[in-house]
């Protein structure tokens, strides 16, 4: 259960059958049968594209219900820095937390104040040669995934440090527990997410062996239950005590803005990532230190679970931003040894391509493979539930599916069949034949 | 058992250039051959393409694999090397400015090919082509 836990799951009821998915997913992770979605659990990496791209808002995010807050005595709301750019017209990061404070927690702890020294360590690791270069962030649970199950040569280049929801829920489940005399089972912290691979990133933690967040609640719920009275705060708790540096993680570029590092680069939306990643292993980027590498476009603020239109966000990021601090939460990485912050696991190669286990058999399937592939009709119409002609191969050869799922193929056979019945249809017993 | 592939490299596109060692890539990913055995051919095999880009014009490229090793064979009609042994030296280039303004032609083609494959023969002929045999023990 733990090893396939997904948060993006269909809603059977609304699933038309499409092709829209199958079409879009990086991964080729869900096929049609039975006129339904079927996601297949070994290869979703919860990106979310099937979330964004389909007509019927049949995909959707499992996140923890609002409710789940109350079941600890002393509540904390996580919030993702992300959360500041869905508001219009405020641009008062206190007016925001005050509101969030109010739905019903006792405190609110500031992701973007995690972000700064996961930064900071990151900085560490990049300038004492302690990762491979060029490095890869680590706060995108998708890229992780994605380089688990498809690209294990960079799995050294992966900074080996928790993502800043990691770092914040172990920072403040310390420090309020320090500050109220409350032991720390007794305060429940709450991660208000942008999109769905937080959550999954929470059942099924990447790098260490549990997850310190108790609930994942989703940014659009927590949008909805705030706006209506974000507008009447007048008087907002003096909350936020994150910096610029934090606050800009939220946008595509934010984390090489914070590391200050000129050889970084920041790449956003899957298929672009997909492209770096595959240059990576090539070895074909060299005077890059650092790689920034982000499923959603924008970033965070591109999440599914967001509201506010990504571009908008975006700008109105960099807007807050700018009016923060631009202070350092610690200067030295000494003081950040009590918290925690590196991975404990490393994270494994978990093949999904490979056709068998023996290299022989798979060898047989793969030009089986070749040879159902190059008699179908190379349309990659999608009629058979598979993205592609050539995923329809590799299907077949997994057993998963057959040549007559193809409509074109199953028409040839048809039109076989017409002929010979035909043919039969024209013999006669030898008495009635016409000349011997 | 061996799997054949051929490819035909285009010479006149520099954005093209590695396309046929990403499709031996995944091909070597779907037969579950080991991560770092993959990396090896993957570069090797892109130095290759890109020194057919480079200097030759193009070429053809046909990989074998079997059970215990994949060979890749890339073929040119280029202007061959002068000084195999000249041309193996780290840093040594005899290519163009243009191209090395665009950073390649750092002369780490060659090395670099010897550097991850396990065996390499290298016939050339100046003024007909070169003809690279790489090698690499998939146990």
């Amino acid at each position: 259960m733990a090893q396939y836990f997904h948060s993006v799951t269909l809603d059977k009821e609304r699933c038309k059958g499409c092709t829209n998915c199958i079409k879009r997913c990086p991964t080729e992770a869900i096929r049609v049968r039975a006129g339904k979605a079927k996601i297949i659990n070994e290869r979703c990496i919860d990106c979310g594209e099937c979330i964004r791209v389909c007509p019927y808002h049949a995909k959707k995010a499992i996140t923890d219900p609002f409710d789940v807050i109350f079941s600890f005595k002393y509540k904390v709301a996580l919030p993702a820095p992300s959360l500041y750019g869905q508001f219009k017209n405020i641009y008062d990061i206190n007016v925001i937390l005050t509101g969030l404070k109010r739905l019903g927690f006792d405190d609110v702890f500031e992701v973007a104040k995690a972000a700064e020294v996961v930064t900071l360590a990151t900085k560490h690791l990049i300038a004492g040669n302690k990762v491979q270069k060029p490095a890869i962030s680590s706060a995108c649970p998708v890229i992780i995934r994605l380089i688990e199950v498809k690209y294990p040569n960079l799995i050294d280049n992966v900074v080996p440090i928790k993502s800043p929801m990691e770092v914040a829920a172990r920072m403040a489940k310390r420090i309020i527990s320090k500050n109220t005399g409350l032991p720390q089972k007794e305060i429940g912290v709450f991660f208000i997410t942008p999109c769905a691979a937080k959550m999954t990133s929470t059942k099924a933690p990447m790098g260490s062996d549990c997850s310190f967040v108790d609930g994942v609640i989703s940014m659009s719920e927590v949008y909805y239950k705030m706006i209506h009275d974000i507008n009447k705060i007048t008087h907002p708790e003096n909350l936020s005590t994150a910096g610029m540096k934090g606050i800009s993680w939220a946008k595509s570029g934010g984390e090489s803005f914070a590391l200050g590092d000129e050889r970084a680069i920041a790449v956003d939306g899957i298929h672009n990532v997909i492209k770096v990643l595959e240059e990576m292993e090539d070895d074909k980027i060299s005077d890059i230190d650092y790689v920034e590498l982000q499923a959603c476009t924008g970033g965070c603020v591109g999440g599914p679970l967001t509201v506010e239109n990504n571009f908008i966000a975006k700008n109105r990021i960099m807007r807050i931003a700018r009016m923060a601090p631009n202070i350092d939460l610690v200067t030295r990485f000494d003081d950040l040894c009590n918290w925690d912050i590196s991975w404990t696991n490393p994270i494994t190669y978990k093949p999904i391509l490979n056709l068998d286990n023996d290299m022989v058999k798979a060898m047989q399937k793969m030009k089986e493979m070749e040879n159902i592939y190059n008699s179908l009709p190379g349309l990659d119409c999608g009629s058979c539930g598979a993205p592609s002609c050539r995923a329809l191969a590799e299907d077949i050869v997994r057993g998963f599916a057959t040549e007559t799922d193809c409509i074109f193929k199953l028409r040839e056979q048809v039109r076989m069949l017409a002929r010979e019945m035909m043919e039969l249809e024209g013999r006669m017993p030898p008495p009635f034949r016409k000349d011997e | 058992m061996m799997i054949s592939l051929h490819y035909e490299v285009d010479g006149q596109d520099f954005a093209l250039a590695g396309e046929a060692s990403s499709n031996v890539k995944k091909v070597l990913k779907q037969l579950g051959v080991k991560p770092d055995i993959i990396r090896r051919v993957a570069i090797a095999m892109y130095e290759g393409e890109m020194n057919m880009v480079i200097h030759a014009n193009g070429g053809i490229a046909d990989v074998e694999i079997t059970p215990s090793k994949i060979v890749i064979i890339m073929q040119d009609t280029g202007p061959g090397i002068e000084d195999i042994e000249l041309a193996m030296k780290e840093g040594y280039s005899t290519a163009p400015d243009a191209i090395r303004e665009m950073g390649f032609g750092a002369g780490m083609g060659l090395p670099n090919i010897k550097k991850y494959t396990d065996q390499l023969q290298i016939i050339s002929e100046v003024g007909k082509g070169t003809r690279l045999e790489m090698t690499i023990f998939v146990k």
